[in-house]
């Protein structure tokens, strides 16, 4: 089974949406309010030093004094880098708000019947939905839309999630038991339920939700904080860097103009990374809802990036929920048809899933044409006093079920004390070894061989397990089985630990001990007894079909309810980790070009011998300054979608990540301005422009 | 550039490795308290000094009683030492009869020696009496150096603690520092320079006829004990002005080998205690490695700079290069090597003379210092700013990986990065704000002896001398000015504790933290890779921003040169 296909997605807005840019544009003059930019100190910078370029380009053309032409384009290029910054934090914001209109829609216009009296649940006002408060009762019935998060009290419903979730297929809802939790947004399709509101106005789910898209709530990330404190560092040093060149100057019998200094404390500074860091960080939790996942913060997807070991629930992780027939071993006699044909038979009516792996195994493996739906066939359905099933025609009787029962059966219908093949005895041993379950098959007094009922793993779990593995990530399965059958699907899942025979304990008993050894934990839950585990694990992924408790106690909710999901969210945690290092990486090593490019256009002036330096043979000191200011500008709007899409992660393990990182964006980062100077001061040259 | 330079220079190198492991492995038992074949002798000296010193040697500090320790102990020692200087002429142990020193002069001077720098804007053997040579400036000498090494160690303990409150004790470090490190070594090493032709006398200077019949006074006193630690401690005030490059401080070549060696020896073996105490010794090769790559840079620069010499001299017919203010006892190699060792490290003893060096040759150690002295480093001193400059480099780097960057198994975050980044500020703030100052202020111009870039090269290097606690001088700049001795004095006090101070901080948050168990994941900070990158970041961040500084020193003072004018 593919997980990625059963999947829905939210709708992406595409790159060069126009939806999207049109309003980003105007969001990024509004963004240069100072207020705003303060959050992000070197773009703060960025901006004080322009608005100082321009004072200064406004004295010299009141007074007819410097390079008038040039300085206006510095200015220009100073401003359109600032301006570069903000829309590229717009556009990332303008994507998310994309996805939050989607969801306010179902919001507004919201009406809901509150019941007046607690006792009483017939009668009800009409009120807005915002106007409900947490411990309100109301009424919701087929074709209402609830009007907030809360808990069934009473009834039972089937509930559209599809605002939410995009699922359309409905959910159920009952009071009671793991699922009362209801979602505001959703639409009741059947019958009526109460539901005692659980959110306060404008904290519900929902309204969470549409913030942490928008970016409206977004708080900075541990790691973000860090780097930020390395770019303010770096622009600190830069200051000194570039203020104390008018007097090496003075010294030296030069001059320095303030707008060239400013150019070169520009293009030094960490623009780049400064300008792509809050647009990295709403991407990051974008990508994250995209995938139908949403995070109560930011520091929950940073931490997703950190994980060393990742507890699974066996059942519908590791296997499919349910066993499956894999194998029929006949006793010595009866031939493989025979028996095939004899289970065939014994199933032809059973609807359960083992009874139906059964007819598939009887006819895929061992081609056998039942006569389905036989005429004088009488259908022996389970039951839990015989653990028996089967079907009686012709004057058969056909039976499987459990070892001990088939043999009392056997023993019952042959009046005589059968003797149990060795064979038989051997072929459920080896079952039982392997952690299958064996089943019976009997013909009257006849045994006449075992099934083989496997735990079947996933196809593509091992290769994940295995990919998840290489990104140093260990998994822990827990399952409910004895410790013989879970340390075969263990090993057969390939993954790398099991806890067996688990209780909701021994899971946060385990997250603990791993904590306390430093490790990184995330799981994923559902039921109310997971909460306190979600609630320890660094990560912990409640699914939205999960109780209310287990939805407040994790740190992300799941609206797809998939716990193989867990993977993408290490996977978008490392990306967005990663992205940042990239971009830093890049952005400090840019400087090596572009030191080259105006070092010499400084200084030539007073002293002609560093024309040397100007090893890109940049045409003049003007269109080298200008040059350098340019590619500044554009390379942050060349690496807006790379922000927004995040540098790809390969899990091929820490060193041939870093090398292959380091390569492109670090000796890429080195080489590429050089290159993109070159080619701007071309232009310049050619245009005439300085 | 010849065969038996390439030999020296490889056998330095060698010789430099195989110690390292073995004074790594000797120190770090006696940093964690372990006994060794000194302690039947030393424990009852150690014992007695805790007695007598009211310490208790199992009591151990939280990092910022551990730094209030180590700043009282300075303002003690810088006390004791300003007193001595002012006060000599009134003290015993003076039979040249020296006068009190300036005020400004023993400002500086205190300063330079209890921050392990060592300038001096003095010649010691026409200002200072034999008592605050010993007595003084040996005395700081041993101290300072020991306070680095107990300072780096303390945060190598913050490296490899986990969920500890603590990082040592202050006393107890520097106690079995000076004890079982610095005092064992030395006394055989003053012994082996005495045997090479060093004096160590307390008597008068010598009165001495030359051949031509002039009377001459002959400088001595007691020499081979303070060169001792003046390399082992990489402190490297001279007993004579001319530092290494006088006969009595630095009499044979066998004397001048073994000095070099001196000056990394302790450094070098640092990295590896660093790599023993985290339970991984290849970290600490790493780290070598990366200074290694450094290095030799450096001296394969300088080497080819000196050895080529110049076109004037060229044009002079002078060839073999350039041996202008080199000691024809060392010749260039030894000349060229050691002053990127002195410089690569913060010693700061010179054997030959750097402002006489090519401009791309006299360059060379300039950014050795400006890099904050990383390279091997001053004892101590070299191994907590490589450790800074690791800490920026893991956590931009480490990004890249996909988790929150980790370094021998403490994750790297906001407070770490902060620390660091206050630390590494203070080298541009102090060396290429003071240089802006100088070359605008007249009385500071006027002290250089060259014009030009020439004379630009002489005040960043005096700065970054001092700000990098080297100590060596371009010489050329008169340095025994208020303006000079003052500012030089602020910026070797910041340049020492403000970098000392958020490196316990960083200390003390390591050792708090958990340890991270090692992974697929994890960042990979063993190998080549980690190597290239660290250097990439020191070269990018610690000297890209001194490129303009450069620019208009020893780079543009070279293409003139290749002109046809000099400075």
């Amino acid at each position: 089974m593919e997980t990625s296909k059963l999947r829905k997605r939210m709708p992406v807005a595409t790159l060069l949406d126009p939806a999207i840019i049109g309003p980003a544009i105007g969001q990024a003059f509004v963004k240069l309010n100072p207020k705003t930019l303060a959050k992000n100190p070197v773009m703060f910078v960025l901006e004080m030093v322009t608005l100082l370029t321009t004072v200064l380009l406004l004295r010299d053309i009141a007074v007819h004094a410097g390079n008038i032409v040039f300085e206006l384009q510095i200015v220009i290029w100073l401003w359109f880098t600032v301006l570069f910054a903000n829309f590229a934090e717009a556009v990332a914001e303008g994507r998310g708000k994309a996805q939050a209109d989607t969801l306010r829609r179902t919001r507004t216009e919201t009406r809901a019947k509150r019941i007046l009296m607690p006792n009483n649940h017939e009668v009800y006002e009409g009120v807005s939905a915002d106007r409900l408060e947490a411990g309100d009762l109301v009424v919701c019935e087929a074709g209402d839309i609830i009007p907030g998060d809360g808990e069934v009290i009473e009834g039972i419903a089937s509930v559209n999630e599809a605002a939410v979730t995009g699922e359309s297929a409905p959910v159920i809802r009952e009071s009671g038991g793991d699922r009362s939790a209801v979602t505001g947004g959703t639409t009741v399709i059947s019958d009526r339920i109460v539901i005692k509101i659980t959110s306060s106005p404008g904290s519900s789910f929902l309204d969470r939700m549409i913030k942490l898209v928008e970016g409206a709530e977004r708080q900075k990330t541990p790691n973000e904080i860090a780097l930020n404190i390395l770019l303010v560092g770096l622009t600190i040093i830069f200051v000194f860097a570039a203020a104390t060149i008018p007097s090496y100057a003075a010294y030296a019998g030069g001059t320095i103009s303030v707008v060239v200094l400013v150019a070169l404390f520009v293009t030094l500074i960490p623009t780049t990374i400064g300008a792509l860091l809050s647009a990295i960080g709403i991407a990051g939790m974008d990508r994250l809802v995209r995938f139908n996942v949403l995070a109560v913060s930011g520091r929950a997807v940073e931490a997703a990036g950190d994980v060393d070991t990742l507890l699974l629930d066996k059942t519908g992780t590791v296997t499919f929920g349910n066993r499956l027939a894999t194998e029929l071993i006949p006793v010595p006699g009866v031939t493989e048809k025979e028996a095939a044909e004899a289970a065939l038979l014994a199933s032809d009516a059973d609807e359960t899933a083992e009874g139906r792996s059964i007819i598939a195994m009887a006819q895929e493996k061992y081609s056998v044409r039942g006569q389905v739906g036989a005429k004088g066939a009488e259908f022996i359905p389970f039951s839990a006093t015989t653990r028996l099933s089967g079907v009686d025609i012709g004057g058969r009787k056909l039976r499987k079920g459990a070892i001990d029962s088939i043999l009392k059966f056997a023993r019952e219908q042959s009046g005589q004390n059968v003797s149990e093949p060795p064979a038989f005895r051997a072929a459920v041993d080896r079952i039982a070894r392997s952690g299958g379950t064996p089943l019976g098959l009997a013909d009257n007094g006849r045994l006449l061989g075992v099934i083989h009922l496997k735990d079947v793993v996933k196809p593509d779990v091992k290769d994940r397990f295995g990919a998840l593995r290489r990104m140093g990530i260990k998994t822990v399965m827990i399952t409910g089985d004895n410790p013989v059958t879970a340390a075969s699907i263990a090993s057969e899942a390939g993954v790398d630990d099991f806890i067996a025979e688990a209780t909701p304990e021994d899971k946060l008993r385990y997250i603990r001990s791993e904590q306390a050894h430093g490790r990184l934990i995330a799981m994923c839950g559902d039921g109310t007894n997971d909460a306190p585990a979600l609630a320890q694990a660094d990560v912990g992924v409640a699914m939205q079909t999960g109780t209310q408790a287990a939805r407040e106690a994790g740190n992300m909710v799941d609206l797809d309810s998939d716990p193989t999901k867990l993977i993408e969210v290490v996977e978008i945690g490392k990306q967005l980790l990663m992205t940042r290092g990239a971009l830093t990486t890049f952005s400090i090593a840019n400087d090596v070009a572009k030191y080259f490019a105006i070092i010499p256009a400084m200084f030539v002036a007073f002293y002609p011998q560093l024309q040397v330096l100007n090893v890109m043979r940049l045409a003049t000191p003007q269109s080298a300054i200008l040059s350098a200011i340019v590619f500044n500008a554009l390379i942050i709007v060349a690496l807006i979608p790379l922000a927004l899409k995040g540098v790809k992660y390969r899990p091929i393990g820490a060193a041939a990540l870093l090398r292959r990182n380091l390569l492109i964006y670090g000796l890429g980062g080195v080489i590429m301005p050089f290159i993109g100077i070159k080619l701007i001061d071309l232009a310049v040259t050619a245009l005439h422009l300085a | 550039m010849t065969i038996i330079g390439w030999v020296q220079i490889a056998l330095y190198c060698a010789v430099l490795v195989a110690v390292t492991p073995l004074l790594g492995g000797y120190m770090t038992r006696v940093f964690a308290g372990e006994a060794n074949f000194l302690s039947p002798v030393l424990r009852p000296v150690e014992n007695a000094l805790y007695r007598v010193g009211g310490v208790d040697p199992q009591g151990e500090q939280h990092w910022l009683t551990y730094t209030i320790a180590m700043l009282l102990f300075h303002i003690g020692g810088f006390a004791i030492l300003y007193a001595l200087l002012r006060l000599q002429a009134l003290l015993p142990l003076n039979p040249q009869e020296q006068s009190a020193v300036a005020p400004d002069l023993s400002f500086n001077t205190a300063i330079s020696f209890i921050t392990n720098t060592n300038w001096q804007n003095y010649g010691g053997e026409s200002t200072l009496s034999y008592l605050v040579q010993m007595l003084g400036l040996t005395h700081q000498n041993f101290l300072s150096a020991a306070t680095g090494i107990v300072l780096a160690v303390a945060l190598i303990r913050g490296f490899a603690r986990a969920s500890m409150k603590t990082i040592g004790n202050f006393w107890v470090d520097i106690t079995r520092c000076t004890l079982y490190v610095l005092i064992p070594i030395c006394i055989p090493y003053a012994l082996f320079l005495v045997w090479q032709g060093m004096p160590q006398t307390l008597g008068a200077y010598v009165d001495a006829t030359t051949l031509e019949g002039a009377r001459q006074t002959i400088a001595v006193g007691p020499v081979a004990s303070q060169v001792a630690i003046k390399m082992l401690g990489t402190n490297g005030g001279g007993f004579f002005n001319a530092n290494a490059a006088h006969p009595f401080e630095n009499p044979t070549a066998l004397s001048n080998f073994v000095q070099m060696l001196s000056i990394f020896v302790l450094g070098a073996a640092l990295t590896n205690v660093f790599g023993r105490m985290v339970g991984n010794q290849r970290q600490g090769w790493a780290i070598l490695a990366a200074m290694g790559v450094l290095f030799i840079t450096g001296v394969l620069v300088a080497y080819w700079a000196e050895a080529n010499g110049t076109q004037m001299l060229d044009a002079l017919g002078i060839t073999g290069g350039n041996m202008e203010g080199k000691e024809v006892r060392f010749g260039i190699v030894a000349s060229a090597l050691f002053a990127v060792v002195t410089t690569a490290a913060s010693c700061g003893a010179v054997n030959a003379m750097h402002d006489s060096f090519t401009a791309l040759g006299g360059m060379i150690p300039l950014i050795n210092m400006e890099l904050g002295e990383i390279v091997v480093g001053g004892v101590g001193a070299g191994l907590y700013g490589m450790l800074l400059f690791v800490i920026l480099t893991v956590f931009v780097a480490g990004l890249m990986v996909g988790r929150t960057p980790e370094y021998v198994g403490k994750k790297i975050e906001a407070k770490e990065v902060k620390m660091a980044m206050l630390a590494i500020l203070i080298l541009p703030l102090m060396i290429l704000g003071w240089t802006a100052v100088a070359v605008v202020y007249p009385p500071a111009v006027a002290s250089m002896a060259n014009s030009g870039p020439h004379g630009f090269s002489e005040v960043l290097y005096a700065y970054s001398s001092q700000t990098g606690n080297n100590g060596s001088a371009f010489a050329g700049l008169t340095g025994n000015t208020l303006f000079y001795n003052t500012t030089g004095a602020v910026a070797m006090f910041i340049g020492r504790f403000w970098m000392i101070v958020p490196a316990m901080a960083i200390a003390g948050t390591l050792a708090a933290k958990k340890s991270v168990p090692a992974s697929h994941g994890t960042f990979p900070t063993t190998g080549a890779l980690f190597v290239g990158l660290l250097v990439g970041v020191i070269l990018i961040i610690g000297g890209l921003t001194f490129f303009p500084a450069l620019a208009l020193g020893p780079i543009v003072e070279h293409l003139a040169m290749q002109a046809g004018t000099v400075f």
